[in-house]
């Protein structure tokens, strides 16, 4: 589905706005979407909608716990160090 | 002694990792480790199984960190051992569903159909009711504690090739290009997965913020 018709509609435009916000449209499509984002209140309120949920998506990030690191990997670390074999993937 | 800046490009990394610095190792781990377990775990059945192979992952790295070059960036070079090894690993479940395949995946709208108008309808396509502008919602709300559990909960139950893009991306700030090399996936198949993450976490967002959009 594209939004290179001059009658593009808001369902179409809601099914390509990530290649939008990704830079990822050919110049006349993404010049397309743009002049019907400034005529559509409800399509440029969607807009705002999905920014906001990269957002909070993002925010997301922060309450992220750091991992500790298991007591066999390191074991594994200092074998590898001390120049030892590693176990492979197993076969 | 490991000083801050010390690690800070893959030469680096991979550089203190050939002298043995444990501190360098541990830090490398602590960087990747959550994200690992995330995407083994869509491969793998178990939380266990995904475990092991992320161990597997860190013994393969740690024994082939002679043949990484710099060319690629080290947490992408990083994740291809890793889905390498999840995949093998699914394949012995009996699961095992290639990363670059759609197939699968829901081709469901980022919006119900039912948000706008019909075919008979002078505006065929057209909204039905505007949604809400989030413009101006406080940070402090979007941000809130319960708001991002809405948001985590959401995309826990995506799908799992969205699931894991979507935290690649906007998770973890990972580029375009990144997440494609990690998982051995086309620009074009990515961003269908982020679409489809995004939009369904907008959905959920929106039923909690705007539990009853107004009518037009």
């Amino acid at each position: 589905m594209r939004c290179a018709e001059p009658d593009c509609t808001c369902r179409e435009l809601t099914q390509v706005l990530t290649d939008y916000l990704e830079g990822a449209m050919a110049p006349r499509d993404r010049a397309q979407l743009e002049s019907h984002l400034e005529e559509c209140e409800g399509c440029a309120n969607y807009l705002s909608q999905m920014r906001e949920t990269v957002h909070a998506v993002r925010g997301l990030r922060a309450r992220e716990a750091v991992p500790t690191v298991p007591a066999d990997l390191l074991a594994a670390f200092r074998a590898w160090k001390q120049d030892e074999p590693l176990p492979g993937p197993e076969s | 002694m490991l000083r801050p800046g010390d690690l800070s490009t893959d030469e680096q990394i991979v550089a203190a990792l050939k002298r043995g610095d444990e501190a360098a190792f541990v830090e490398l781990v602590k960087r990747h480790q959550s994200l690992m377990l995330r995407v083994a775990r869509r491969y793998v059945r178990s939380a266990t199984v995904a475990e092991e192979v992320v161990q597997e992952t860190w013994l393969g790295v740690l024994n082939g960190l002679d043949r990484f070059e710099c060319r690629a960036s080290l947490k992408t070079w990083i994740f291809r051992i890793l889905s390498n090894r999840a995949l093998t690993r699914a394949e012995r479940e009996g699961r095992a569903v290639p990363f670059s395949s759609l197939d699968g995946e829901d081709g469901e709208p980022a919006v119900d159909a039912d948000h706008f108008r019909g075919d008979a309808d002078r505006w065929p396509g057209h909204w039905w009711s505007s949604p809400a502008s989030w413009e101006d919602l406080p940070e402090e709300r979007l941000l809130a504690r319960e708001t991002l559990s809405v948001v985590g909960d959401a995309i826990v139950e995506l799908p799992e090739r969205q699931h894991v893009v979507i935290v690649m991306r906007d998770v973890e700030g990972w580029a375009p290009a990144e997440v494609c090399a990690a998982l051995a996936i086309s620009d074009g198949n990515q961003r269908v997965l982020l679409h489809r993450a995004r939009s369904k976490v907008r959905r959920r967002l929106e039923a909690y913020l705007d539990p009853q959009p107004a009518p037009a």
